[in-house]
């Protein structure tokens, strides 16, 4: 069954201005599908077309239920009073009724699947971005999605994080998940099961060794830098959204 | 103190407005909108005034004025031309030069100084009444609201996929700060009543660092600076809303000492 499966689908945040256009692709379960593209190049607009928040949508797409969106953590209010565990438990406000107490046990397994569990009661703008990540992604988790939609999670992440993150990727491929993961680690896209790549519009949409010279150019333009030993690298210039 | 019945009545109209206003001002400040706070109370005097001319209570003419404070507010931020706090800063001083020039003129009772400053010592039993039933509007809407409102201040990008539509919710929160303010405004006035929303929130969330214990820290600093006030009124002679006032902001100045 597929969990994910876009035709033409294109839209924007205005009438008449497209951020995508002709995006095309399907994501099986047990599926990590890397979405590459320049800062603009449309990532998070699909992101926001998955999720049913773009105001101007054309083209179909079909949903095995409500996707799961993890921003990058940078996006959180860190001054905000909770816990870790208070933010894994909002996962579970969309299901349970307001009258109803929050049952904490998927919370607390949930920071236990990412290495946390130690961590549920400290308060979250004072765990590391790493840490943080983690939390949001446990979110996530008890939110119980088919699909999760990651927003560079890796990205400026401390290395016992980034592992912690990318085994749990391999566990949720095996449970059947589809892993929708905004990145600019062109390497490690091709350690995954397929690539997407936007620039405003759908470049290219298969397996890894899709990603030639020629679609990374197309993808990044004058982002991408061939360096000396003819490999090549994306220059990424961070941006708040 | 106790013995005096009038000192009892607005006794009990501050403790209840303290138990909404308090974490009332919690979700105000997480929410990043004192400024909106500040400038509804401020541009509901127009309303006062009119209530006062025509002799009807002032309550409802609080909840007109916040109305058209609020439509006021909603309307100027909007405008992208003259970015938001520079629209909300003329639509609220044009609303407060409005209900000042209504007060001065001569055709009106001499209540200027009722209006901004409130007049905690002379409320009546509507007035308490129709506090009490605001407030417990406000305190029930917040609790059924808490989760959306906690998700659409702490994470908004992400809130709409966990079940939360943020500006859906901001804008629930400007009707329940305009309801607290209506019902504060008889007591504590067009310029006081602002103190009872923000100062006990503001000392709450520096000395909690979980967010239920902030909304009850902050409902009995409220209830503190509210009892506390109008000791000092009484036993200092000094103007109860002003006092009350008073107390209400030394809250986050002793909890920012202390912490």
């Amino acid at each position: 069954m597929t969990l994910v499966r876009t035709h033409d689908l294109a839209g924007g945040y205005r009438p008449g201005t497209d951020a995508i256009t002709g995006v095309s692709f399907a994501a099986e379960p047990g599926e990590v599908i890397a979405i590459l593209g320049p800062n603009g190049g449309g990532k998070s607009t699909l992101f926001r077309a998955l999720l049913g928040e773009l105001p101007h949508r054309r083209g179909t797409v079909e949903l095995a239920g409500r996707p799961a969106y993890v921003p990058q953590t940078e996006r959180a209010r860190l001054d905000f009073p909770v816990s870790a565990l208070d933010v894994a438990l909002m996962g579970a406000y969309g299901r349970t009724p307001f009258y109803r107490r929050l049952d904490r046990t998927p919370g607390l397994e949930a920071l236990a699947r990412v290495g946390l569990e130690a961590q549920a009661g400290e308060r979250f703008g004072e765990l590391s971005g790493g840490q943080r990540q983690r939390v949001l992604i446990a979110r996530a988790l008890v939110q119980d999605a088919q699909v999760l939609l990651l927003d560079e999670p890796l990205s400026g992440v401390d290395a016992p994080s980034a592992a912690s993150i990318e085994a749990l990727f391999e566990e949720l491929r095996g449970e059947g998940r589809a892993l929708l993961v905004a990145t600019h680690d062109v390497r490690q896209a091709r350690a995954w099961q397929r690539v997407l790549c936007l620039h405003g519009r759908q470049i290219a949409f298969g397996v890894p060794g899709c990603l030639t010279p020629a679609v990374l150019q197309a993808t990044y333009g004058g982002e991408l830098v061939v360096l000396p030993d003819g490999t090549s690298a994306i220059a990424v210039e961070h941006h708040e959204h | 103190m106790l013995s005096d019945p009038i000192t009892r009545r607005a006794l009990l109209e501050v403790l209840i407005l303290a138990l909404a206003l308090g974490p009332l001002g919690v979700w105000v400040l997480l929410h990043r909108q004192a400024y909106a706070a500040e400038s509804m109370s401020h541009g509901l005097l127009p309303g006062l005034v009119l209530a006062a001319l025509a002799g009807v209570p002032l309550v409802l003419g609080a909840a007109g004025g916040a109305l058209v404070a609020a439509g006021a507010i909603a309307l100027a931020a909007r405008d992208e031309r003259v970015g938001a706090d520079l629209g909300v800063a003329v639509a609220v001083s044009t609303l407060f030069g409005a209900g000042a020039l209504l007060a001065l003129s001569p055709e009106v009772p001499p209540r200027l100084e009722e209006l901004l400053f409130g007049d905690l010592l002379g409320i009546s039993g509507a007035d308490l009444l129709a506090a009490g039933g605001l407030a417990v509007a406000v305190g029930a809407a917040l609790a059924a609201a808490h989760r959306p409102l906690a998700l659409s201040a702490f994470d908004r990008e992400a809130a709409p996929s966990l079940g939360a539509a943020p500006a859906r919710w901001e804008s629930a929160l400007l009707v329940l700060l305009g309801v607290g303010t209506v019902a504060a405004a008889p007591g504590l006035g067009s310029l006081l009543l602002v103190a009872l929303i923000i100062a006990p929130a503001a000392a709450a969330l520096q000395l909690s660092r979980r967010l239920a214990p902030a909304l009850a820290i902050a409902a009995g600093l409220a209830a503190l600076a509210g009892v506390g006030g109008l000791a000092l009124s009484y036993y200092a002679d000094l103007a109860a809303g002003a006092s009350v006032a008073m107390c209400a902001v030394a809250a986050p100045i002793l909890a920012r000492l202390a912490t």
